[in-house]
């Protein structure tokens, strides 16, 4: 299958791949801003999780152990954040600027010694089902963290839409005096809430070190962080949209290289400014459709708690 | 030096960072040379070449030279802020490594007459600013030649970062140099509007190898070209730096920037007294551009053939713009024989013939 010189089979198996560290470092924030904290230090939480795993991975030759220690990183760093916003009450912010800075300067550090170290690759889950025409790329032909990042979406759209857990920890974002005169533990939820969006965010950044590149260099994940916290505003915080604003994202990216490889006489300007409007139009316009309402930024974002009585 | 690193990271956005050897007793106040960097050391490329040229620099002069670093520093409006610091910090002479920094190194340096001001790779100068480049294309000549040896679909690849006279000139270049060797040969030009993001560098390469190319040249900054052609098993040059790490296959070669002596030569000059405006573009005939070592995977008559094409650019018997070439649209630009001044190279901004695709404008 062909369209103008570019295979769409191998477009979109790669695409998927584009996508996958932007979309789990989002659906990682989604939940950390359901819950109204707003962690601006997505893009240093990812270059830890990409040292952290390239180290790992690299120390002990399992891309697995890799990812795992991706995720703590970013869960640590992203503890570090709790710690000040919540129980110090600094400004969320500044915290979460500080953090990326932070992240970057303390990757730098511990990548030292790492460059142009060939990390262990990450290998297909299916194995020869991956050689079946179409499907085989698409379907079946990718490593086990692409899977993981689409059962992350799943998943958490199901534990915040039809489980406890997820009513209590929207609650906590949407007003989280009501939900402390309850009873919920607003700061806890908010800990785990982020943790858990750091260890997304930290896999993310693993993904671009052990698969998408693979190498360790500073200051690799060059911006994707921003894009992260962009698409989940975008897709108004809902799990689905995130995926598929990731998608498109990653998608006309990876186009827009393969037209000019294809020799398609679009102008380069266009080509390189379309991920970003093509998202954000797709985005706007699906959130536009239902009014105000429907956009459902948490009530509480950003906010800072304080129990005072 | 681990604490020091450190520092350097985490004040990516500007802190200036006095890595000076500030311990050493001294009888007469050090100078104080500033840097603006790009990206960091670490992406093993450009910005990572300047920063070994400074600290050749720092240990040629033992103490009498020290560097102030900003690093990370974006091209447009911010770099002013970070340069005016550097001269506000006590910088004698400054250093702006990027061609996007050229009008705020101009407008900076209208600010502070005293401090002298040097631009890599632009064009615009005044009494304390001068410029330096280097004649990449030279290098491109020889990796071109290579290039068109040794690919076996007939397609080569180069990854653009944005279409200013020096990518522009490496492109036609390397384009002339391939097709001069092997007719059949095509050129697929990628641009990705960034000097400096690992992934989509990567996404690039892997774009071109999907579409058939095997030899990938970048004009990019890290090495994330190179992990992508290693996998295809395709192959790829190191660019500003060695990248030896890819040695011996995918990287088969090199262009590698050498600015050590330049920088020793400017700082001399400033403490004689003797720094005056210039603008000064060298090639391989000064060290400047160098050639990294070609591997075993180029057959020997091929690597024969690059180093001989290597000599006649060093010793000024052949300039790798020599006519009769065209434009791209099929009209003439050099005659017979003919070559092109300097200042109408340093302007450059159109294919030559035989090129597909448009030129971004």
């Amino acid at each position: 299958m062909s369209l103008g010189g570019i295979d769409l089979v191998v477009l979109i198996a790669s695409l998927m791949v584009a996508s996958t560290p932007i979309m789990l470092a989002a659906i990682g924030e989604l939940v950390a801003e359901k819950a109204g904290s707003l962690n601006l230090g997505v893009e240093g939480m990812m270059i830890i999780g990409a040292i952290c795993g390239f180290i790992a991975a690299v120390e002990t030759g399992s891309p697995v152990l890799g990812f795992v220690a991706a995720a703590a990183g970013g869960a640590v760093m992203a503890l570090l954040f709790a710690f000040m916003t919540q129980v110090l009450l600094s400004n969320q912010v500044a915290t979460g600027l500080a953090l990326t800075l932070f992240g970057l300067g303390l990757s730098s550090l511990l990548g030292q010694g790492y460059n142009g170290i060939k990390p262990p690759p990450t290998p297909k889950l299916f194995g020869s089902l991956g050689d079946l025409p179409v499907v085989g790329p698409i379907v079946f032909g990718h490593n086990w963290v692409v899977y993981l990042s689409l059962i992350l979406v799943a998943g958490t759209w199901a534990v915040l839409k039809y489980t406890r857990a997820g009513l209590v920890l929207r609650a906590v974002g949407e007003n989280h005096d009501a939900a402390h005169a309850l009873g919920y533990r607003v700061r806890t939820v908010r800990t785990l809430a982020l943790m858990y969006g750091g260890a997304c965010a930290g896999v993310g950044g693993a993904y671009l070190s052990l698969v998408r590149v693979p190498q360790w260099t500073e200051g690799m994940t060059a911006g994707a962080g921003w894009i992260a916290l962009a698409i989940v505003v975008f897709a108004s915080w809902k799990p689905w949209r995130v995926l598929l604003g990731a998608y498109i994202f990653g998608g006309v990216t990876v186009l827009q290289l393969r037209l000019q490889a294809a020799g398609i006489a679009i102008p380069v300007q266009i080509l390189s400014t379309a991920p970003y409007l093509i998202t954000i139009l797709v985005l706007v316009i699906m959130s536009a459709r239902r009014g105000r309402a429907a956009q459902g930024a948490p009530a509480s974002l950003g906010r800072v708690f304080h129990a005072s009585h | 030096m681990k604490r020091r690193e450190f520092l350097a990271a985490t004040a990516a956005t500007g802190t200036v960072l006095a890595t000076g050897l500030a311990g050493k007793a001294m009888a007469a106040e050090p100078l104080k040379v500033g840097f603006i960097y790009l990206g960091v050391p670490g992406d093993g490329g450009w910005t990572y070449q300047h920063d070994l040229a400074r600290q050749a620099m720092e240990k040629h002069f033992d103490g009498k030279v020290v560097t102030n670093v900003i690093q990370n520093v974006p091209e447009g409006a911010d770099a002013e802020r970070s340069i005016t610091q550097l001269a506000l910090a006590g910088n004698k002479l400054i250093f702006t490594t990027s061609f996007g920094y050229m009008d705020p190194t101009i407008n900076v340096a209208k600010k502070f007459p005293k401090v002298k001001f040097e631009h890599a790779t632009g064009y615009k100068r005044a009494d304390n600013v001068s410029t330096y480049d280097a004649r990449f294309y030279e290098g491109r000549a020889v990796i071109g030649t290579i290039a068109g040896r040794m690919t076996k679909t007939n397609k080569i690849g180069y990854i653009g970062t944005f279409p200013i006279p020096e990518v522009v000139q490496g492109i036609n270049s390397a384009y002339i140099h391939a097709k001069k060797v092997n007719p059949d040969v095509e050129m697929k030009v990628i641009w990705v509007s960034t000097w400096f993001d690992p992934a989509k560098e990567a996404d690039a390469a892997q774009a071109m190898i999907d579409a058939g190319v095997d030899v990938i040249m970048q004009h990019t900054d890290s090495t994330a070209a190179m992990a992508k052609a290693q996998a295809a098993g395709v192959y790829a040059f190191g660019q500003s730096s060695d990248m030896i790490q890819y040695a011996p296959k995918p990287r088969i070669s090199s262009i590698i920037d050498n600015w050590a002596p330049y920088y020793i030569q400017r700082a001399q000059d400033m403490l004689d007294g003797k720094w005056a405006s210039q603008g000064v573009w060298m090639g391989i005939g000064t060290g400047v551009v160098e050639i990294g070592e070609i591997t075993d995977a180029v057959p020997p008559e091929v690597k024969a053939e690059a180093l001989a094409l290597k000599d006649k650019i060093a010793s000024g018997a052949y300039h790798p713009f020599t006519g009769p070439l065209n434009k791209q649209d099929g009209s003439v630009w050099l005659a017979a024989g003919e070559t092109p001044k300097d200042d109408m190279l340093s302007g450059l901004n159109f294919y030559v013939e035989g090129i597909q695709g448009d030129l971004p404008k």
